[in-house]
């Protein structure tokens, strides 16, 4: 009986420390990608609303901290990340944003590109992660660890294969979720 | 005699007495209105006002440099939050959310009165339908999720569409959460002091506010670093000593400037003080004789101030910079009347010197006077001022010179003799002198030519034609201003749409017809965005129609019901709009009180200025694309067309130009008419159009030259330097008028029966050292101009270089030219 625990807790050591390998694996693997160019469609359930709203467009993204996405639909919007410094521009209007001003905002961002970098210890700071599955397909919880971050995100959770990103679900706290599901871009 | 002596002591000592307390009791002011016009057109006095007064005269620009970004943002924090706390500030913006909340209750709260979107159509069935779609569309962005609790209470998406109204122009970057310039390397900031701009006193308190807090706050943080540093020094981050701090704006300007003007003032009189009276000791070698030197300067100066405090009810400081320019003409009365007199004391008694010298010192003066008259009908107060300074200040040191000095003068008076010094001069000219006279005139005929080519070569550059090139701010100062204007993004309104009228109330319709107006030129993209005070703060007639269109709780619950039909959301969860929507229709409408606490206030009251009885609404324009420049016709046809007759189109560059063009223009006249003014005394009293000629002519040579040097020089000529040259001519006709005297007398005497024996050795025992004395008290008189003046091209005041560096070399060479030109001279030598 103690032979058997010993040996249940010897397997489970040697899983969560392979999870813990896989996940500097990955995070390595992802920090090796210096350019990324995905399609996006992302879903939004909102509960004050009566059926899911659906955008989609492009996503680019250059090591280490440059992140673009362009919605085409329903409304033309260009975001871009860059430094710590957010541009938005919709229609006519053109905004630029200090993203310290906005705290409430760095974790919805902060979970992508981290993610994307492979900055771990950017990600660490504000999440505890999970890591789960195999490199080739894995799949990444981010709990906030902030109790005013919990506020506004229960968790993230990105799914994907090798340094590829495939779906970044993203629970609010009051229960509205987004779902984004990714594809490469079609090369040109 | 001696009564005579008496009543003009008594009448001199009267006349200071009286002088004095004027000067002592008068008003001094120092802002730059000296340089603004005094009888303005209403588009001038709109400039003048908002110059003065204006919120934007009440400006502080903060910047903080050096160190790294985050010790910045740290003081900038510190800085702020110590400003906020001073009485003194009306607001401090740093870029930190202060007032976000304020600012958002407030648009959420009056959404319904504040966006120009509402109206019947706008919550009707179909029009309720398409604004819901709309804002549900914009939930789908990514920046949605920040509205998304927003819905519920705003399904129209109002509060988007006030911000978008508000927001034509966004502000600067914010970086660690302040304000930032472009570039990054500096944290900026925005004080708005409560004292006017006008109130030099209260912005120097202000100015200093700001230098004490910044210090308190580098102190602290320096203070905080310091344990730490000892246990592990911290890498990459730069001291807090290392950050320094620069301060710009309308009244931080005056404050620097007053205290430049006051203490070049200061200083250069003090220097010239110093120079001249060691000039003057080492040339009389008797203290009397310098203490009643210095009479006629004196009084001539407090006379002088006490007049213009008198005539214009307050004194301008640069009035008082002017002041030591007196001392170059007025110390040489007395430098004449010393050294002139000496030998006729001796030979001919004491009142010789008033019978020969005083008529030409006399006309001396009166061209002086002639030349400086032309600038009082200037309509500049600082011209003005400069003009009758000038004027009454010469007559007094002429009068003390004539009446009070020989009443003062020592039995044994006598002031060391120059005639050995007058003899090296006459020497030293003597090689020119023996030069043929036809080849002098061509010589100086040759230079004139040659002047006048460099002017007209240069004439497109000439003239400075910029206003502020008058300002006593530095180029570069002024230049930082620029930047920092540019990168708080206060900087490019330069053409505005003023809307006037008897009240506010007035003036907000109007300017909401304006915005209505132009609506088909911004569709157009002939402009880009046009700020408007109705945007902060409706006309009571737009809130209440915009009142009376909500529907009632009824019927909008109907709208919403066939609205909903189709769309994302059902009408259960809007309830809260419908409160909204109700609490607004039984609502009061706003007033200018409800924006205070509000940071929209300082967009608002920017754009409103309140005079006396007249009220102005200012719409400044923007173009389509950055830096473009608005078509400005299309604009005013717009109005036109709207039957908008109290809107005026200003362009803000165009009309200062043209205000400084005017005023230029106006100084050129002015002094041709003073120079015009002067050939026709000069004629009257000489009645030879030969001796007005060769009087004017060095005068003429020596202004031409100046004007080219200093178009060689690079300098662009403004109204200082047109000053300048005005003194140059009423300085040199001094030296010309003794020289024409010299020759005249000489010529006289050459006619005269008894006086036919030739030979210059006869003339000389005549007229015994007259022409060695003549040339030693001019020279000395000159070299103590020349001090004068050159010491204000050290200033560092421009207005006061200007006139120090076109006077020194202009008196320098009116001596010459006289000298050289004076009909006799070759024969004489």
């Amino acid at each position: 009986m103690r032979i058997l625990s010993l040996t249940l807790l010897a397997v489970l050591s040697s899983g969560a420390a392979r999870a813990a390998d896989d996940l500097g694996e990955l995070m390595t693997l992802m920090a090796k990608r210096q350019h990324g160019h995905v399609q996006f469609i992302e879903q939004q359930f909102l509960a004050v609303l009566d059926h899911p709203l659906e955008s989609s467009g492009e996503m680019r993204y250059d090591a280490p901290d440059r992140l673009e996405q362009r919605t085409l639909a329903p409304r033309q919007e260009t975001l871009v990340l860059s430094g710590g410094v957010l541009t938005v521009d919709r229609g006519k209007s053109h905004r630029v944003v200090d993203l310290q001003a906005y705290p409430q905002a760095q974790p919805f961002i902060e979970s992508i590109r981290a993610t994307l970098a492979g900055d771990r210890a950017g990600l660490e700071k504000i999440f505890t992660l999970e890591f789960a599955g195999s490199i080739a397909k894995w799949t990444l919880t981010l709990i906030p660890r902030d109790a005013k971050v919990k506020r506004s995100i229960a968790q993230v959770r990105i799914d994907g294969a090798q340094d590829q990103l495939l779906r970044v679900e993203i629970r609010q706290a009051d229960g509205d979720r987004s779902l984004m599901t990714l594809r490469p871009a079609p090369t040109p | 005699m001696r009564a005579r002596r008496a009543r003009a002591l008594l009448v001199w000592l009267t006349c200071i007495i009286v002088a004095a307390i004027v000067v002592i009791r008068a008003r001094y002011i120092t802002d730059l209105s000296a340089f603004l016009p005094d009888k303005p057109t209403p588009t001038q006095q709109l400039l003048v006002d908002q110059l003065r007064d204006g919120p934007a005269s009440r400006l502080i620009l903060i910047a903080i440099e050096g160190a790294d970004a985050a010790e910045r943002a740290r003081l900038s924090r510190n800085l702020a939050a110590a400003l906020r706390r001073d009485p003194r500030f009306a607001r401090v913006d740093n870029g930190e959310p202060v007032t976000e909340q304020a600012d958002r209750e407030f648009l959420f709260k009056h959404r319904y009165l504040l966006s120009d979107a509402v109206g019947a159509e706008r919550f009707s069935a179909p029009g309720l339908h398409a604004a819901i779609a709309e804002t549900v569309d914009d939930l789908a962005s990514p920046t949605g999720l920040l509205f998304k609790s927003l819905l519920p209470r705003d399904p129209t998406g109002e509060l988007l569409h006030v911000i978008d109204q508000l927001s034509a122009t966004q502000g600067p970057q914010t970086r660690d959460g302040v304000w930032v310039s472009p570039t990054g390397n500096r944290a900026l900031a925005v004080a708005q002091t409560k004292a006017l701009g006008s109130d030099s006193d209260a912005q120097e308190q202000a100015v200093a506010a700001i230098r004490a807090a910044f210090a308190a706050a580098k102190q602290a943080d320096t203070a905080a670093a310091a344990p730490t540093v000892g246990a592990a020094p911290a890498v990459g981050t730069a001291p807090a000593g290392a950050a320094s701090l620069r301060l710009s704006g309308p009244g931080v300007f005056a404050v620097a400037a007053r205290a430049k003007i006051q203490s070049a003032a200061l200083r250069l009189s003090l220097i010239s003080s110093i120079l001249v009276v060691t000039l003057l000791l080492a040339v009389y070698r008797s203290l009397p004789a310098l203490g009643l030197g210095l009479l006629p300067v004196g009084s001539g100066a407090l006379v002088g101030i006490a007049a213009v405090a008198l005539g214009f009810g307050a004194v301008h400081g640069i009035t008082l910079g002017f002041g030591i320019t007196l001392i170059g003409e007025s110390v040489d009365y007395s430098i004449y009347f010393f050294i002139q007199s000496r030998h006729l004391l001796e030979n001919q008694g004491e009142d010789s010197w008033q019978r020969r010298w005083w008529p030409t010192v006399r006309l001396g003066m009166l061209t002086s006077v002639c030349g400086f008259a032309s600038l009082i009908p200037s309509g500049f107060p600082g011209l003005q001022q400069l003009g009758l300074y000038s004027i009454s200040g010469l007559i007094t040191a002429a009068l003390v010179t004539r009446f009070v000095l020989p009443a003062l003068l020592p039995k044994d008076f006598a002031v060391h003799d120059v005639t050995p010094l007058g003899r090296v001069i006459a020497a030293g000219l003597a090689p020119v002198a023996r030069l043929r006279r036809g080849v002098v005139v061509a010589a100086s005929l040759l230079l004139a030519l040659a002047a006048s080519l460099i002017l007209i070569a240069h004439r497109d550059s000439l003239w400075n034609r910029q206003l502020s090139a008058l300002s006593p701010v530095s180029l570069e100062d002024q230049n930082f201003d620029a930047g920092l204007r540019a990168e708080l993004g206060a900087a490019d309104v330069r053409d505005l749409i003023v809307v006037s009228g008897p009240d506010l109330e007035s003036i907000l319709r109007d300017a909401e017809l304006v915005s209505r107006a132009l609506q088909p030129l911004l569709d157009a993209k002939i402009i880009g965005s046009i700020d408007s005070p109705a945007n902060f703060l409706p006309s009571m007639a737009a809130q209440e129609a915009r009142r009376d269109s909500l529907p009632g709780a009824a019927q909008l619950r109907d709208n919403l019901r066939q609205a909903s039909a189709g769309l994302a959301i059902s009408q259960e969860k809007l309830q809260l709009f419908l409160e909204d929507v109700e609490a607004t229709r039984h609502g009061a409408l706003l007033t200018a009180r409800d924006l205070r606490g509000t940071s929209l206030n300082t967009g608002f009251e920017s754009m409103i200025l309140h005079q006396r009885d007249r009220w102005n609404a200012l719409l400044p324009l923007h173009g389509a694309r950055a830096g473009e420049q608005i078509d400005l016709a299309p604009v005013a046809a717009a109005l036109e067309s709207a039957h908008l007759d109290k809107a005026r189109v200003l362009d803000l560059k165009l009309e200062s130009d043209k205000l400084y063009a005017d005023y230029l223009n106006e100084a050129i006249r002015l002094s041709l008419a003073g120079f015009a003014a002067v050939a026709v005394l000069l004629f009257a009293t000489l009645r030879s159009a030969r001796r007005v000629l060769l009087v004017l002519s060095p005068l003429i040579l020596s202004v031409l030259v100046v004007a080219a040097g200093l178009a060689l020089c690079g300098v662009q000529l403004t109204i200082l330097h047109l000053v300048g040259m005005l003194l140059i001519v009423a300085v040199g006709s001094n030296y010309a008028l003794f020289f024409d005297r010299e020759s005249h007398a000489r010529r006289r005497v050459a006619r005269a029966p008894e006086a036919q024996q030739p030979g210059s050795q006869h003339l000389g025992s005549q007229y015994p050292g007259s022409q060695p004395l003549t040339l030693a008290s001019l020279c000395i008189a000159n070299a103590s101009t020349v001090i004068g003046f050159g010491l204000l091209s050290f200033s560092g005041v421009p207005v006061l270089m200007a006139l120090g560096c076109s006077v020194a070399p202009g008196a320098f060479l009116a001596l010459l030219f006289s000298a050289l030109l004076e009909p006799g001279a070759a024969t004489d030598a």
